[in-house]
């Protein structure tokens, strides 16, 4: 099936099997190998990317054609202009990765989330991110950082643009 | 140049990973690259009659079928197990031994190809009764191992202490308890399937192995073993590993099978198991039955433990122990305590159950040796209506009697274990807590403290006593400094998540007074990385760590005959002072190690060979002992046998500490798998043979928002015997930690006469208890 997909501000207009899930799209169609895959059963997250910027939703249990049409954010399209994203500094600075499996889609969960909550509390932070599991970190240095991106985003208006 | 080893450096392996730069097994595609899916068996014990290929050849796109028979013609059906006591089929030949047991491959143009072949293949099985539990196992009356002689279910019987003394110590104390503790079937369960990229290059003779691996050396060696390819045309390949706790250290079948396909095709092979072949083929870990006898004085002061365990090992006998070790490090069962008298035996046993008996966060056997002494110790002081702060206090090891020799055989480095309980208590408030506790108990709530004053032992291992397919548990490092100062550095070890690319610059840096960001760390490739065992059992710091030191300080040596050279004085005069070469008495002369760099290129004496690079393998002289002091306080709803975890405390001693940051982070991470451990995570089988738990959905484990805050502190106490005294830490949260969870628990449920219950303690199982006493 034909379908037009934006990812990460750039437009692809491919052809693919109605099977296609939309993770193996951006992994093996684009070549956007931060979206990873855990599970296979919708439980992990390590899969989740931003569609049309508002919705967090997991890669593995959409299909590439439901995407038809939509734009999508994965974790390669968070830095701009060479500049980390401030959630990406902020689980740098707060050692809120180890593996690194997880990671592109727990950044991908917590963008999504302070664009609807801006200053979550420590309860809302655990309860967004309860669908991205973790094996190294025991989460408390993720809930730090995306404590940290917030603060940074909501003092300051030309960073907090960059995330909108 | 500063201070290095001490310091909370930002990781310098994260800004890939946070970009999604990372580079996991599965993001390696190579041109023409195959797929393999396998084949899985529905039964845990059954004949296979007859295996039907050509419904599955016929599919476009499937290029090969791939079952026993075909392995075993090419001489190939075997594999054998690290220890060398037993071997694991590679698929299924003649009958199947445990449910998902991998019965053929299909190799196609895409993974959905291979998968969709995979529903084609036909299999005719003849079901056969299964044996599911270990005692079943024990009686012999259904012999599941037909290659074996004898024809038995028995493994192997360990044993370790003085049987007769500790019997009768135990017939002569004044107090007793026995009881049976269980650690249960669990699964590492990283978030990174374990996979491979097999690529044969016909023209170069070559194989090259990408492998999720943990110890890619070892499988280098293994590799080369089974197929008989010599070792120098096989370069195995470790790139960035999604975490493994263990599950990344055996071999697979589902590795041999894409390594001959890409032998015979000729062309790279992929497999990356999906989650339930994850959970149900792979890496199991636990499945101790321990019964757990200690005696004491009516003072409390311990006289005998003795542990009789039964081991469930499942279908192959492939738990990667040290070869002399078959129960590996269970004779640390003693942990943190006096025993005049101990023994320890162990007893494995084949079942219907995929192979494993992996070191899942922890040096091999240790979680459940320290599981079984610290619930036992809870035990005896409910026993003797003691406070179980007041009975460890008493039986304590001493400050004074290290380094300590263990009733049961191991020399325990460093410690003072008071100090650090008392630390512990003083954090967490503990008179208060237990005043707090008396008064919710006359109003009937259930709340409890529970405490962990465990020790483990970690950094397989001396290569006198230690020793993997034969290689000595040694590790390596490799260090080239660069003309303009900053330099490479390699170890044998493959990190997980552990940070080593920061921490083994930290190391170097220290002992040559360069900057961390300027050495670059390099893993995990065969061809590269001199031989090292890997990393597992909380070995890197201990083994690896010491190789780096000491290789950094033979750079030192050579660097200084290159310093006395610039400073025109005789070595002896020149001293290592403040990160640089100084001269004695002269306190404004001196050069730094990055201008003696440059000379060692440019300028070296006329008597010293150019350069600055070395290397190093060491092989260390005892094991390390890292310990802590865990508390958790709980609060366990009557109503519904919820349990809420309202405080943890993890007051640790690993010895030096290279990067505070990344053991604080390691503790936080190895507590949220204890948890998961007390808690949720079990492999559990029906009496059929059937695994209950074969993807997230059923295999539980916690999100952030059952996982608790951790509170953390340390005391420190280096290790003797190690270069920079560092005792490894990785694990020592998930040893420690699910006994002071399960002793919280049983301490909340104390009034209502409850004693013990079985991990994991699920809501469910809780609440049954609860009722059962009321």
């Amino acid at each position: 099936m034909k379908i037009n997909v934006t990812v990460n501000g750039t437009r692809y207009d491919r052809d693919v099997e109605p099977r296609m899930l939309l993770a193996y799209f951006l992994r093996e169609e684009l070549g956007l190998t931060g979206t990873h895959v855990g599970c296979d059963s919708s439980s992990c997250g390590c899969c989740v990317v931003a569609l049309d910027g508002d919705r967090a939703v997991k890669s593995c249990t959409m299909f590439a054609v439901q995407a038809n049409g939509h734009e999508i954010t994965t974790v390669e399209g968070l830095e701009e202009g060479g500049k980390l994203h401030p959630l990406q500094q902020a689980f740098w600075d707060q050692h809120g990765l180890q593996c690194g499996y997880c990671t592109p889609g727990m950044l991908m969960t917590a963008y999504v989330m302070l664009k609807h909550k801006p200053k979550p509390s420590e309860a809302e932070i655990r309860e967004a991110i309860s669908g991205n599991l973790c094996r190294c970190t025991g989460y408390q240095n993720i809930v730090k950082a995306v404590q940290q991106a917030a603060n940074e985003l909501t003092a300051e208006p030309a960073a907090a643009a960059v995330g909108s | 140049m500063t201070q290095s080893i001490g310091v909370s450096m930002k990781r310098k392996e994260d800004p890939r990973f946070i970009r999604g730069r990372g580079r996991y097994l599965d993001d390696i595609k190579l041109p023409g690259m195959l797929y393999l899916a396998l084949v899985h068996s529905p039964y845990p014990h059954a004949r296979i009659k007859s295996i039907d290929k050509s419904k599955a050849m016929a599919v476009p796109g499937v290029k090969a079928v791939i079952t026993g028979e075909d392995l075993d013609a090419a001489k190939l059906e075997w594999l054998p197990t690290f220890h060398g006591y037993d071997k694991q089929m590679v698929l299924a030949f003649g009958k199947t031994l445990y449910q998902y047991q991998e019965v053929a491959g299909v190799i196609a143009t895409s993974r959905e190809v291979a998968h969709d072949a995979v529903e084609l293949v036909e299999v005719e099985y003849e079901p056969l009764d299964p044996v599911v539990d270990p005692y079943q196992a024990k009686e012999d009356t259904i012999i599941l191992r037909d290659d074996r002689e004898p024809k038995t279910n028995h493994i192997y019987h360990w044993e370790v202490g003085d049987k007769t003394a500790t019997a009768t110590a135990l017939d002569t104390s004044a107090v007793r308890i026995k009881e049976r503790i269980i650690s249960p079937r669990c699964h590492p369960a990283p978030l990174e399937p374990c996979g491979i990229v097999a690529d044969m290059n016909k023209a170069t003779g070559r194989l090259t192995l990408y492998m999720t691996s943990q110890a890619p050396h070892v499988h280098r060696t293994a590799f080369s073993l089974v197929t008989g390819i010599p070792e120098d045309k096989i370069h195995v390949i470790s790139p960035d590993v999604g975490g493994g706790f263990g599950n990344k250290v055996p071999v697979y079948p589902g590795y041999v099978v894409a390594t001959v396909a890409s032998v015979i095709i000729g062309v790279p092979v992929k497999w990356v198991e999906t989650r339930t072949e994850n959970l149900t083929t792979t890496g199991f870990a636990r499945d101790y039955h321990m019964d757990v006898e200690i005696g004491a004085t009516k003072e409390g002061k311990v006289t005998a433990l003795r542990v009789s365990t039964v081991a469930d090992h499942g279908a192959f006998d492939a738990a990667a122990d040290p070869r002399k070790y078959p129960a590996g490090m269970f004779g640390i069962v003693t942990g943190s305590y006096d025993f005049p008298a101990a023994f320890a035996e162990v007893d494995a046993y084949f079942t219907n159950k995929p192979p494993g008996g992996i070191a899942y966060r922890c040096s091999f056997r240790v979680t459940e040796a320290s599981f079984a002494i610290e619930r036992g110790m809870d035990l005896l002081a409910r026993k003797l209506e003691m406070d179980p702060v007041e009975l460890r206090r008493q039986n304590f090891i001493k400050k004074e009697q290290f380094p300590y020799s263990s009733p049961l055989g191991f020399t325990y480095d460093s410690g003072d274990y008071a100090a650090t309980m008392r630390k512990a208590l003083d954090i967490i408030g503990y008179e208060a807590l237990r005043k707090e506790q008396a008064e919710k108990r006359k109003r009937g709530e259930l709340m409890g403290i529970g405490i962990s004053t465990f020790t483990e032992t970690v950094g397989a291992g001396p290569g006198k006593q230690f020793d993997i397919l034969g290689i000595k548990m040694f590790d390596s490092a490799e260090i080239r400094i660069h003309p303009t100062g900053s330099g490479i550095v390699r170890a044998g070890t493959r990190h997980q998540g552990q940070g080593h690319e920061t921490t083994w610059a930290q190391i170097v840096g220290e002992e040559l007074g360069l900057d961390p960001q300027e050495l670059l760390v390099e893993e995990g490739d065969t061809d590269t990385a001199p031989y090292g065992l890997g990393t597992y059992a909380s070995r890197s710091t201990p083994v690896a760590g010491g190789a780096l030191a000491l290789a950094a300080r033979r750079i030192r040596e050579k660097a200084k005959k290159i310093a006395a050279h610039l400073l025109e004085v005789a070595e002896d005069d020149v001293e290592w002072k403040d990160y640089k070469f100084g001269v004695k008495g002269i306190p404004d002369k001196s050069v730094t190690m990055k201008e003696v760099a440059f000379a060692a290129y440019t300028n070296p004496p006329p008597d010293t060979e150019p350069g600055l690079e070395t290397s190093y393998y060491y092989d260390p002289p005892n094991l390390t002992f890292p310990y802590g002091t865990y508390i958790a306080v709980v609060d366990v709803d009557a109503d519904t046998g919820a349990v809420k975890v309202r405080r943890f405390l993890a007051v640790d001693d690993c010895g030096t500490v290279i990067n505070p940051m990344i053991v604080e982070g390691q503790i936080h991470g190895g507590l949220a798998e204890g948890f998961a451990i007390a808690f949720m995570q079990e492999i559990k089988y029906d009496e059929d043979g059937n695994n209950l738990n074969t993807n997230f959905t059923e295999y539980l484990i916690p999100t952030a928002l059952e996982t608790p805050a951790w509170e953390t502190d340390r005391t420190v106490t280096p290790s003797p015997h190690h270069p920079i005294g560092a005792k490894g830490v990785g694990e020592s949260p998930n040893v420690g930690s699910p006994q002071a969870f399960v002793n919280a628990v049983m301490d909340a449920l104390a009034p209502l006469g409850v004693t013990h219950i079985d991990m994991p303690l699920t809501r469910e199982k809780v609440w049954r208890a609860i009722r059962n006493a009321s």
